[in-house]
């Protein structure tokens, strides 16, 4: 909402001096966004003045008509001769009323004006269009002024040049400030000086004489007509209407709506303004047919929907009500050349509508039509019931003023009057919601100053004015009270919360896995949720693949990413492209985030009340209606795992950095993972571990590692051999084991024994390092391969594997027999389960 | 060798004469200090010192002298000896330190050389500010309490008191989710992605009984493109709390206090009405600019870009948590009173560490994130 200071005033006896930055430093301290204070003329210096043209000389030979004109500017140049100036518009005939600006002015963005020689003549001035002088954007032909206008009058003053503008973002529970009314009683109240309220009007009382009306819709609870007949159409808005609709962000237009639109900046009230002559019959207000048409004053041609509120005629709809007019019966303008059927010459005969409807229906309409417009904002945030009455007739006022109509006696009320509303509230609320002992007299003084009556003493009876709609609850005043009172002298003090239990371990562990990855040497990127089919069919993910099962979204950011990942590989592989396509060669990348895993049995969410705590029963099928949310931890990795240096070679990445990232997961959640050969996309199926963990007693699968497949790597342009890991950080939680026992340290030697092993090449490592290990038995402390080896001499097909094992017991030095038998019973267990043989 | 001198018999012995032994310790002793190698050393010490050393061969003579001139020539050599001991031992570690220091000079390295061979990683700073901002207040008592991403309306805005016809509550604000099941495709489904962290305030008070403190850190999501302002999905730090007696007061205070343990002492909030349907009353926090603390309003000569010489850095929202929402999640509104805030961890890292462009910290390059190390 824009409010010219000037237009302000007229409610308030602001202090001279005070400045447009003074008084919303006093309304932003009240509580009102404040956004900017434009100085309107700021840069602006005379002589700037009426003039009338007297005579102009069409000068020929240039690209364009230029006319050499003489001006009367009366005494304002100090001669009284006229004046002499080129001109380049020819939107104006002798003896038209001008503005002239005179040598020495400054015209708004620093533009000095002096006597100086153009087209071949000395132009002494210049003859301004609206947009030279800041007040619009018509630059298409000069400003042609009414003709009522005394030559030499300064036009910086006629014209309301120099003002201050407020521009306040009204928050959308007070409608009322988006009317003048409502933020003169903010300024009168910030200052303690009385409002002059514009809509404190003598209205005559409803009668039966007026415009027929008929109410059929409970979305309209007050319907005021009136009628002014003998307007003049050819009468147009003096120019301080004008210039406040313009200062307040509005287009004049005709004289007719330029009144509704003043009228509905001024009270807030919007109103509509109809051509009798173009209506057949009553008005009416009720639901629209459903497929029914109306073409609305933009000239949109609109289906409506049954939900939609309408202005009906006997024709049918002329307007979404609350909303826009229908063009049909819009104002219309004197026309310059009579009609030869001699018809009506614009509108002569008007009808003024001034309603009150359900914000909600607004709302709907508005959003359905996707037609915000000054009357919807108003209603959707709530409008003054009681103004519509003053409203009316402050613009039945301003047509007999202004376009010299008569008031037609007739006067249409319709409507229910709810009646004051009362809250009760006991009279230290406000002191116990903001932690100041403010005392009753206070409270009651502030609450009287927005408006509201007071009585009572420990418990007040509070009944609120009706334009503030706002007002419902205790709170609702103890915030008037608290707003006005100063949010800026609340005292700070902190409360004593009940001792914490700090973090959760799960909570705890999410934090050592970010850690614990950032130490061995990953960026944590954390991507966006969004994922599309293509991007699963890059990763080789099979059609049937429960991936596939998505969440989807009514209204995705790109239709290319329609639903919620299911797997973070997607946005964590396309930061690691992003950064090698910026030059990054070794990167290693993690991410732990939620994935989306709809069963497709969800059930569909009640609709709760919020009147009370629903029950458990309630609660609990809200949530089944929600889609399991894992958190997921993954790795992505591409280049050196450690770079070539002068210390000697780097090592590539590879897939067992990806199973060690896992490990290094579970690691700090406890977990020893089991790893197993995997085939998952879209992991290269010969270098994907299958990575496992015991849950709760139970072997469950928790996630993948390894090398992508060469197909995904070149589908998604990354880098060969790039390499990742997944893991459900859930499970792998849940899969804790607790505290961790203490080991007993043993003091005795150690006893070391390598072993090599030849087995078949298909053989998993990992067997035969459990079947060593049980056969090892208690002795064993450690196990440990230091050397995989193939080739000839170990024969094609087959591998040697060589291990250290290290045994010590807990009593005793152990005896070399012991030693031998034990490392005999490893190698026989595993010959045993796995056809290891002793390397020779 | 002389026969031992067993019969009483006073030999006059040369080697043993004081004159002598005192001659050969200084030859001794000279030889030492000369000796400037440890090879040399050993030459001197086998002359000097060895089985065949004059001082050697004087000891052996003691025997032949007669028993009571036995105890002084003894002690003459052996005082001898022990000199020429300690002088060697003296010696020797004086040439072994130079040659040590020798070999430790040859073995020098250039240790400005780059080691770059495990390079670090780093956690993003939008993970790490919000768990900062959630310690402040674990210290002080609060718990973390979490929500799903993709929610129920009931938890993302009726409960939050946030009528069906709100202008969040459509499409060009809120992400809506189509209906999971197949059978329901023809109905609303009644999810969405939360738009703010407030429900998860929604699930602490039905979770818990009052008194409620927690601190609730979490992605969000609005529809928004991105841009370098604004990004569709987000972090949001929420805090709520629920008790006997909570004022806008303790709100006031417990925000001092975090702006202080982020920014410094002195630092200080600014409340400024505003309006949620979630809180009443409701309040837009500022905080005090922590770079120029004010002193750029109204002073040309010193322009503060982290506030835009403004004085304040815009927060988020805040407010008495609306009864209407504890009636929702079953508390008595006249028993319990409780204060809420919410803000975008975004936003402060802009401000807090200069970011200019909101995609630097949505596009995961690692020269972005490598330098904010493991904390913030």
């Amino acid at each position: 909402m824009r409010a010219p200071l000037s237009w302000l005033r007229e409610y308030v006896d602001l202090p001279a001096g005070e400045t447009g930055r003074d008084v919303a430093a006093k309304l932003i301290s009240a509580g009102l966004e404040v956004e900017t204070v434009e100085r309107l003329g700021a840069d602006l210096t005379g002589p700037l003045v009426v003039g009338q043209v007297l005579a102009f000389e069409e000068l020929t030979g240039f690209k364009k008509p230029i006319r050499y004109c003489q001006v009367d500017v009366g005494k304002a140049n100090g001669t009284g001769e006229p004046q002499n100036i080129i001109c380049g518009a020819t939107n104006f005939l002798v003896g038209d009323k001008v503005v002239v600006v005179l040598p020495g002015a400054v015209l708004p963005g620093g533009f000095a004006i002096s006597a100086r020689k153009t087209y071949g003549h000395v132009s002494e001035g210049m003859i301004c269009s609206a947009r030279e002088l800041g007040i619009g954007d018509d630059h298409d032909g000069i400003l042609v002024l009414p003709p009522e206008h005394e030559v030499g009058t300064d036009a910086v003053e006629l014209l309301e040049l120099v003002d201050e503008v407020l521009d306040i973002a009204v928050t959308s529970d007070r409608g009322d400030c988006l009317s003048l009314r409502g933020i003169a009683r903010e300024t009168a109240i910030a200052y303690g000086l009385p409002l002059r309220d514009p809509a404190l009007l003598d209205v005559p009382e409803p009668n039966g004489e007026g415009h027929p009306v008929r109410v059929d819709d409970p979305g309209c609870d007050r319907f005021t007509a009136r009628t002014v007949r003998d307007v003049r159409p050819e009468a147009h808005s003096p120019i301080w209407l004008k210039r406040r609709l313009q200062k307040a962000g509005m287009r004049p237009i005709s004289l007719a709506v330029d009144i509704t639109n003043y009228v509905m900046l001024e009270t807030g009230q919007p109103l509509h303004a109809y051509d009798r002559s173009r209506l057949s019959g009553p008005l009416g207000v009720r639901r629209a047919r459903q497929g029914e048409e109306l073409t609305t004053l933009d000239g949109v041609k609109r289906v409506l929907d049954a939900g939609d509120l309408v202005i009906i005629d006997g024709n049918g709809p002329v307007g979404l009500a609350g909303v826009m007019g229908g063009a049909d019966t819009e104002i219309a303008d004197a026309v310059e050349a009579p009609s030869p059927l001699g018809q009506a010459q614009g509108t002569t005969e008007i009808v003024l509508e001034a309603a009150h409807f359900d914000p909600v229906s607004i709302a709907r309409t508005a959003r359905r039509h996707k037609l915000s417009t000054e009357a919807s904002r108003r209603f959707e945030r709530g409008v003054d019931p009681q103004a519509a009455a003053a409203a009316a007739q402050r613009a039945v006022d301003l047509l007999v003023l202004l376009a010299g109509g008569t008031a037609d006696p007739g006067v249409t009320q319709l409507g229910r009057d709810g009646g004051p509303r009362s809250i009760t509230m006991k009279a230290d609320h406000p002191d116990r919601v903001a932690g100041v002992a403010y005392g009753w007299e206070t409270v009651v003084r502030r609450l009287r100053e927005v408006g509201c009556t007071v009585t009572g003493t420990d418990v007040l009876t509070v009944t609120v004015p009706s334009w503030r709609q706002d007002l419902a609850e205790p709170n609702d005043l103890a915030e008037e009270v608290i707003r006005l009172e100063g949010y800026e002298n609340l005292p700070s003090t902190l409360p004593r919360p009940s001792a914490g239990r700090g973090l959760t371990e799960r909570q705890r562990l999410h934090r050592r896995v970010g850690r614990a990855l950032a130490g061995a040497g990953y960026v944590e990127a954390p991507t966006y949720p969004f994922l599309g089919p293509a991007q699963l069919d890059a990763l080789q993910v099979p059609g049937d693949d429960p991936r596939r099962r998505t969440v989807r979204l009514v209204n995705p950011i790109s239709d290319e990413e329609p639903a919620l990942r299911t797997t973070l590989l997607p946005g964590l592989l396309e930061a690691l492209r992003r950064n090698v396509g910026r030059g990054g060669q070794d990167l290693a990348l993690f991410e732990t985030g939620l994935v989306f895993l709809p069963t497709g049995e969800e059930p569909s969410p009640v609709r709760l009340p919020v009147t009370g705590r629903p029950s458990p029963e309630e609660l609990a099928r809200l949530d089944a209606a929600l889609p399991r949310q894992p958190r997921r931890v993954a790795v992505v990795m591409a280049g050196a795992r450690e770079p070539s240096g002068w210390w000697g070679r780097g090592r590539p990445a590879g897939w067992a950095d990806a199973v060690e990232a896992a490990r290094t997961v579970a690691r700090e959640a406890g977990v020893e993972l089991t790893v197993e050969a995997g085939r998952y996309a879209p992991w290269h199926p010969g270098r994907c571990a299958a990575l496992y963990a015991v849950v709760r007693g139970e072997k469950r699968p928790v996630g993948h590692a390894g090398e992508l497949h060469p197909r995904v790597v070149k589908a998604l342009g990354l880098p060969e051999r790039t390499c990742a890991m997944e893991a459900d950080l859930d499970l792998i939680t849940e899969a804790g084991t607790g505290p961790v026992a203490a080991p007993q340290v043993s003091t005795f030697p150690v006893a070391t024994q390598d072993v090599a092993l030849l087995v078949d090449g298909q053989v998993p490592a990992a067997d035969v390092a459990a079947a060593l290990r049980s056969g090892a038995g208690e002795l064993l402390e450690s196990l440990r391969l230091f050397d995989v080896f193939t080739g000839e001499q170990v024969g094609a097909g087959r591998k040697s594997l060589a291990y250290t094992l290290r045994f010590r017991a807990q009593d005793r030095t152990l005896t070399s027999e012991e030693v031998t038998a034990a490392r005999e019973a490893a190698v026989a267990a595993a010959a045993e389960r796995t056809g290891a043989t002793l390397r020779a | 060798m002389s026969a031992p001198n067993k019969s009483y018999d006073p030999v006059e012995v040369e080697a043993l004469q004081p004159e002598v032994v005192e001659r050969v310790r200084d030859e001794a002793l000279a030889a030492i200090a000369a000796a400037d190698s440890l090879d040399a050393l050993r030459e001197a010490k086998a002359a000097h010192a060895g089985d065949r050393s004059p001082l050697a061969l004087a000891n052996r003579e003691i025997g032949a002298l007669p028993p009571q001139a036995r105890a002084a020539a003894g002690k003459r050599v052996g005082q001898a000896r022990s000199e020429v001991g300690k002088a060697l031992a003296a010696r020797q570690e004086e040439l072994e330190a130079e040659r040590d220091e020798r070999v430790l000079v040859e073995e020098a390295v250039d240790v400005t050389l780059p080691y770059d061979r495990a390079p670090a990683g780093a956690r993003h700073p939008m993970t790490t500010l919000s768990e900062r901002i959630a310690d402040i207040f674990v210290a002080m008592g609060y718990e973390v309490a979490e929500g799903p991403e993709v929610e129920a309306e009931w938890f993302n805005f009726d409960a939050l008191n946030i009528a069906p016809d709100h202008p969040a509550r459509t499409t060009s604000d809120t992400f809506f989710v189509e209906p999971l099941a197949e059978a329901g495709a023809e109905q609303d489904a009644g999810l969405v992605l939360r738009t703010h962290t407030s429900p998860v305030q929604i699930r602490s008070m039905l979770e818990r009984k009052p008194p409620i403190y927690v601190i609730c850190p979490g992605r969000v999501y609005r529809t928004d493109e991105l841009d370098a302002t604004h990004t569709p999905v987000f972090h949001q730090v929420e805090l709520l709390a629920v008790d006997e007696g909570l004022t806008m007061a303790d709100l006031k205070g417990t925000l001092d206090h975090m702006v202080q343990s982020l920014f410094g002492p002195g630092m200080r909030t600014r409340l400024r009405p505003d309006y949620f349907p979630f809180t009443e009353p409701s309040a837009e926090m500022d905080m005090l600019c922590f770079h120029c603390r004010g002193e750029s309003v109204g002073n040309p000569d010193r322009p503060c870009r982290t506030c835009s010489s403004e004085g304040w850095i815009e927060l988020g929202g805040c407010g008495v948590v609306n009864p209407k929402v504890l009636v929702a999640c079953g508390i008595d509104p006249d028993r319990y009173s409780g204060f809420a805030f919410g803000f975008g961890i975004e936003r402060m890292l802009m401000f807090r560490h200069n970011v200019t462009d909101m995609r630097d910290m949505i596009e995961g390059d690692v020269r972005f994130t490598r330098p904010f190390g493991m904390e913030i």
